[in-house]
């Protein structure tokens, strides 16, 4: 009974299948965002999200919203944004954040003056903004795909990505693998946000990526209990965003909702949450 | 004895300026020294050479079948204090040569943690996250790590910076198991009491080696005064040096 009252606004099929690709995307994007998060990048999501858009607006002139252009291109303007800014913080005296922030601008820029030059304006705002209800069985495809490859190559590079991220110094002294885990890491944030892109637009793709990452750092300790609440939370803000909010603002609701979830947290997570901090009861015995 | 490690005329720095200016000599197989000298001496510069992380300016070192059998503690360890794993994984990472990115942590493994931990008598510190170590139960992780490592060379940068005399005398022990298994170990450290009780052969640098033989021949008054007057200030703009053009 309680399945299925749970399951009550999800008769129409649209929904179900927006509700199936916000899952996928979840699973793909959370634990991704835990890493992000911890390596002090939570913003680097934001970033990438719009250097992606001159690969997204390059596919659309080429072949109109076709799902597979589009997510090529973005796949390639992201990797090509990525590798760039990550050889320059490499290489010179610029940090990370640095290079990047130069290179998404010129890729942010460049993204609009494709559009702007070509496209209506309504197809900016689809671009922008995705359609999580436009989902169709190739795109619910392609994100579930991406969610399968994403876990499995996370699974490939955890030992050494955790060690470059716990003592970068350690692991250039035992192992040269750091800048291909470093590489394929960004990979995996440029592949998740391709992903996000076809259900919440360029502009909030990254929001389930971020927000129940910095969310689930209120509720887990330890790195593996944090990517699985991740996981969880953002999920849950599939589901209440599209079962609370009409279709045509479903996009922004998921987000919404994260968000919402996020506020909890920080208020009663268990981790540090800010009522345990006000009323720390009393001190222990050791 | 054989090298292990040889350093011809090298020079290491930064940008072009020296840190460490004509170094020569050798680092033998069960070699237990200590590196001395001033802060800005080149120590650290030395030791970054030394396990190739930054190639020299000048001169060869010759790190012979070395490769990667060595084992770092940097001074200021670049540890991500804030990221949450516990001293478990933090100890397990020594077994990344024998174990990689995929080898499966077996009982063996298990039980070599386990010693390791109580070799530095952290037992009892599995699982609590690295955020919330003091900096003497910070080191004694670090070193259970350097234990899993089983290198042949074991390079140690001011290991006992803000470390309390018990954490000192323990890790002292290590210091010395090392050496009795015939591993190479070289550390820097400013406490001249305990590089004369525990450590047979001393380089002592002040950007250019001042003295390299044993320690009671090198940590003289005067070596150390030279020493203390040697460390010359970095110059932005120092001529080309002409000990290499001639």
């Amino acid at each position: 009974m309680v399945a299925h009252a749970l399951l009550a606004p999800f008769r129409d099929e649209t929904l179900r299948r927006a509700l199936v690709s916000v899952a996928a995307l979840a699973v793909g994007a959370g634990p991704v965002g835990v890493f992000l998060m911890l390596r002090r990048m939570a913003l680097m999501g934001d970033i990438m999200a719009h250097a992606i858009m001159p690969g997204v607006a390059i596919g659309f002139l080429v072949a109109g919203f076709d799902t597979v252009a589009m997510t090529l291109g973005g796949l390639v303007a992201g990797v090509v944004v990525a590798v760039l800014a990550g050889l320059v913080a490499r290489g010179t005296q610029l940090k990370e954040d640095a290079s990047l922030a130069a290179f998404f601008l010129m890729s942010l820029a460049l993204g609009v003056v494709i559009l702007a030059g070509e496209g209506r304006s309504d197809d900016i705002v689809h671009v922008l903004f995705g359609d999580v209800t436009a989902i169709d069985g190739g795109r619910l495809v392609l994100i579930a795909g991406v969610a399968t490859v994403s876990l499995a190559a996370l699974a490939a590079i955890w030992r050494p990505l955790v060690i470059e991220c716990v003592d970068p110094q350690f692991l250039r002294a035992v192992s040269g693998t750091g800048g291909a885990v470093h590489v394929a890491f960004l990979a995996l944030v440029v592949l998740n946000l391709v992903a996000a892109f076809q259900a919440l637009g360029t502009l909030l793709a990254v929001g389930l990526m971020t927000l129940p990452a910095v969310a689930a750092r209120f509720w887990a300790r330890d790195l593996t209990a944090m990517v699985a609440v991740a996981v969880g939370i953002g999920i849950l803000s599939g589901y209440i965003g599209l079962a609370a909010a009409p279709a045509a603002s479903a996009g922004p609701a998921i987000v919404l909702a994260a968000g919402a979830i996020y506020v909890v947290s920080l208020l009663f997570g268990r981790v540090g949450g800010m009522l345990w901090r006000a009323f720390p009861g009393r001190h222990l015995e050791a | 004895m054989t090298a292990l490690v040889a350093f011809k005329d090298v020079t290491l720095g930064y940008d072009r300026h020296p840190a460490v200016h004509h170094l020569s000599g050798t680092v033998n197989a069960g070699d237990l020294l200590a590196v001395v000298g001033p802060n800005g001496a080149g120590k650290s510069t030395l030791f970054k050479g030394l396990v190739g992380l930054i190639p020299p300016l000048a001169g060869t070192i010759d790190r012979g079948a070395l490769g990667r059998a060595v084992a770092y503690l940097p001074q200021v360890a670049e540890i991500d204090r804030g990221f949450p794993i516990g001293v478990y994984d933090l100890v397990a990472m020594g077994l990344w040569r024998r174990a990689g990115a995929f080898g499966g942590i077996g009982r063996k493994a298990r039980d070599a943690i386990e010693g390791a931990l109580a070799a530095v008598g952290l037992t009892g510190f599995e699982g609590r996250p690295i955020g919330t170590l003091s900096v003497g139960q910070m080191q004694r992780a670090l070193f259970a790590r350097l234990l899993l490592q089983d290198a042949r060379m074991i390079v140690l940068d001011e290991p006992f910076n803000a470390v309390d005399d018990v954490t000192v005398t323990d890790l002292v022990a290590l210091v010395r198991r090392w050496h009795g298994e015939g591993r190479t170990v070289v550390a820097a450290l400013h406490d001249l009491g305990l590089v004369r009780a525990t450590f047979p052969a001393t380089l002592l640098l002040a950007r250019e080696p001042v003295a390299w033989g044993a320690t009671a021949d090198v940590l003289t008054a005067d070596n150390l005064l030279r020493a203390r007057r040697m460390c010359e200030a970095f110059d932005e703009s120092a001529p080309a040096c002409r000990a290499d053009a001639a």
